[in-house]
């Protein structure tokens, strides 16, 4: 691990990531809890830190996203962020971009979505995206996000991808902590970075018609190439990494990273930054023999069926930890699809589902112990309720 | 080649064609359109074929001038804006209604693109619906004329008025049957750095039911009857109005066009049409015509 | 026809698709009557009306609705809509 570490709020990380990625064009609408990168980002604009960038103060998310519609179309690198209400306003757009196979890059600072109103930490946000056809990565730490930014344009604009990019970062908990981080260097993210140069663009030299309309005869065969560029992008993810680290020096997983997973019986399987939390649950069970272990997973979208395959295919269990839910289904997106990728396979592992920390609910150390205890307890005499909440305080019902 | 290429798929006597030509006659082959969902981006589009002949996007129905300003942002950033325009030509509902939110904001930021709303006056590519833009006692498919109603009940939104309180320092009204007067407005639009907007009148023959080959001649009634004005603002203030010696009565306009025919069969319509004739009235004072 | 990635379309293609077929009347041209003012040319909503050099225009029946704007508008009545004949 080379490099100078300075402690710095984690939007401050993130928005030094975006301005060394060297962006043409950045819009964003302040929403809690991603203001400070997009204040940041203002003040490295009028400092003049980001040469040959525009930024466009919108008056909307959607407006925000639909101006780097215009902008990645005439050839410009781009940028944006939000969360929670901004991402969901952005839904329309959101489908546009995928399917126009413009690489936008979007930090989504991940928040609890309104009714009730709440600004504090769930992935319900970037999950309740997950079909519009954008790659969706999540970080475990600051440093993880910081490098996950420059990673996110790679894997977007390479030219067999061409996909919009959501890089997730828990808010609060991330965005507004201070973390010593290692800062990337302008040097060396040129190096790792090139610049982007699409295929086609909206240029006077050579006219192009973009978002004409398809009947029923061509409809289809555009789904089918956006799913192949997330086909391509599983490789190209794990390349990008493989790459950072030969340049950077620093490597934490592809598309999963395990954690004490090789031996394990139990097998906890997250996202974001409760992982580090769990880490250190796993820790002290295994100082007491307890044989559990993680898969992190790193990117959800496009969702990385056979390395999950691999991972789990000699635990006793899976358990997934969701801060979100598919109301009508009461399961979490991980759980549900973790299932469902298992199902048809002949990797014969129950998988359990515990939903907890919705609405930025804080997900203790004894709630991951009292998960591995049920999962221990259903490894002996099976899964009882397959999905549930960990942490309902059931004295408010 | 400074028009649509033919082949697409507009009705006989197409008012958006007409009005798209004219822009892009004046405006040239530096240029890039960004249209909204809505007939003219439906005719001219149809995978894999295009009638544009300049750099063209679609994105979505509410967000043309967000697009816009964004292919802006890019051409200065990346160094290649040139004498190029950046021209969001969108339809009346698309304007006044669903987009009102994007245009807002890339006016109130002035940015440097040139609007041009295609106004004919309701929803038309899907139906002919009632829009923000829809005249009064007009009838649509959701403001019809009957046993209640004499069609929609509310008169046009004074978009241009919007658009120049945002500080815009062109804005100007056109018809798509005066080309002189709208090419020599648009030409002026685009080279006016800043935001800048046209508001055209455009007579669709389709959805007010008049025959095709009619398309310019309701026009020059509406400019003649004095309910459509054709001024400029700048700066927000009026600078020029086209007078109209002798403003023919409004019943010239509405009986030539199904859409009004209502007002001449109704109980009522009589002091229905009297009461759009004081709109036409207003627009003489307010715009000083005489 | 492959479809592209994205679906980016080049310009001018709609040519492919000849709407004459579309017609009832056609536009019958009184060369003698026309001052060559140009109007029918500009108005015409499918392009389909061209200046010459000598700035008589000829019409395009590949691609002509027979909407007869240009026959409405002409200053001379230098064209005349008559039915289309099969």
């Amino acid at each position: 691990m080379s490099g100078k570490m300075t402690v710095v709020e984690g939007s401050y990380a993130i928005a030094h990531s975006v301005k060394v990625c060297r962006p043409n064009v950045i819009s964003a609408y302040p929403i809690t809890p991603q203001t400070h990168i997009v204040e940041n980002l203002s003040q490295f604009m009028a400092d003049g830190e980001i040469p040959n960038c525009e930024y466009i103060n919108v008056e909307s998310e959607f407006s925000a996203l639909s101006a780097l519609i215009g902008a990645s179309a005439t050839g410009a690198r781009t940028y944006s962020s939000t969360s929670s209400q901004g991402l969901e306003l952005m839904h329309e757009v959101l489908f546009n971009a995928s399917g126009m196979r413009l690489p936008i890059v979007m930090t989504v600072v991940n928040r609890a979505v309104s009714a009730p109103i709440s600004i504090w930490n769930d992935h319900q946000d970037s999950i309740s995206q997950r079909d519009t056809g954008w790659i969706q990565l999540y970080a475990e730490d600051l440093q993880e996000m910081s490098d996950m930014t420059a990673q996110a344009f790679k894997v977007a604009e390479d030219k067999d991808v061409m996909l919009p990019a959501m890089v997730c970062m828990d808010g609060f908990i991330l965005s507004h902590v201070s973390e010593p981080v290692i800062l990337l260097e302008q040097e060396l993210t040129d190096e790792y970075l090139p610049p982007y140069d699409p295929e086609y663009k909206l240029d006077t030299s050579n006219p192009l018609t973009f978002g004409a309309f398809a009947d029923p005869s061509a409809y289809t065969e555009f789904r089918y190439l956006q799913q192949k560029g997330m086909d391509v992008a599983l490789g190209k993810i794990e390349k990008a990494t493989e790459d950072f680290n030969k340049i950077f020096g620093r490597y934490y997983g592809g598309l999963i990273e395990p954690y004490m997973a090789e031996d394990a019986e139990i097998l906890l399987m997250a996202m974001g930054s409760v992982v580090g939390t769990i880490k250190d649950v796993i820790d002290k069970a295994r100082s007491q023999g307890i044989k559990v272990g993680l898969i992190k997973v790193r990117t959800f979208r496009p969702f990385p069926v056979e390395a999950i395959h691999s991972a789990v295919s000699d635990a006793a269990i899976v358990v997934t930890l969701d801060k979100n839910i598919s109301i009508g289904l009461n399961e979490g997106a991980l759980f549900t699809e973790v299932k469902s990728c298992l199902y048809n396979s002949d990797i014969n592992v129950p998988v359990m589902g515990f939903m907890l920390g919705h609405g930025g609910r804080d997900i203790r150390m004894s709630t991951i112990q009292m998960i591995i205890d049920k999962a221990a307890q259903a490894i002996k005499s099976g899964i009882k309720i397959e999905s549930e909440y960990a942490d309902l305080r059931g004295e408010l019902l | 080649m400074s028009r649509l290429a033919p082949g697409h798929r507009g009705c006989a006597g197409c008012c958006d064609a007409i009005a798209a030509n004219f822009v892009l006659e004046a405006v040239g082959d530096d240029a890039i359109v960004v249209n909204p969902t809505g007939c003219l981006e439906v005719m001219t589009t149809p995978y894999p074929e295009s009638a544009w002949e300049v750099p063209w996007i679609h994105s979505l129905f509410e967000n043309t001038a967000s697009v816009a300003s964004g292919i802006e942002a890019a051409l200065r950033a990346l160094g290649r804006k040139g004498d190029t325009k950046v021209i969001a030509m969108g339809g009346d509902g698309a304007t006044v209604d669903i987009g009102i939110l994007g245009i807002s904001g890339a006016f109130e930021r002035g940015d440097d693109i040139t609007y041009v709303c295609i106004d004919n006056e309701a929803y038309m590519n899907t139906g002919v619906q009632r829009s923000g833009a829809t005249p009064f006692n007009a009838s649509t498919s959701t403001s019809p004329p009957g046993r209640q109603s004499f069609g929609n009940s509310r008169p046009k939104k004074n978009m241009p008025a919007i658009i120049a309180a945002h500080g815009s320092p062109y804005v100007a009204t056109t018809s798509i049957s005066y080309p002189k007067d709208m090419m020599r407005k648009v030409k002026k639009a685009v080279d006016i750095e800043g935001a800048t907007y046209i508001h055209t009148h455009a007579p669709c023959a389709t959805g007010w039911r008049f025959d095709t080959s009619k398309t310019i001649e309701i026009g020059k009634l509406a400019v003649e009857t004095a309910l459509w004005p054709l001024y400029e603002m700048e700066n927000g203030e009026i600078t020029s109005a086209r007078k109209v010696k002798k403003p023919k009565p409004v019943e010239e306009y509405l009986k030539a066009q199904g859409r009004f025919k209502h007002l001449f069969t109704m109980e009522g319509g009589k002091e229905e049409i009297s009461k759009i004739q004081d709109i036409a009235n207003w627009n003489v004072e307010h715009y000083g015509l005489l | 026809m492959k479809v592209t990635i994205g679906g980016a379309v080049k310009p001018g293609t709609t040519r492919i698709n000849k709407t004459g077929g579309w017609r009832n009347f056609r536009p019958l041209y009184h060369k003698d009557k026309c001052v060559r003012c140009g109007l029918c040319s500009l108005l015409c909503p499918d392009s389909s009306i061209h200046e010459q050099e000598d700035k008589y225009v000829i019409f395009d029946f590949d691609y002509c609705k027979g909407c007869g704007i240009c026959a409405n508008e002409c200053p001379k009545d230098a064209i005349e809509m008559v039915l289309e004949e099969k």
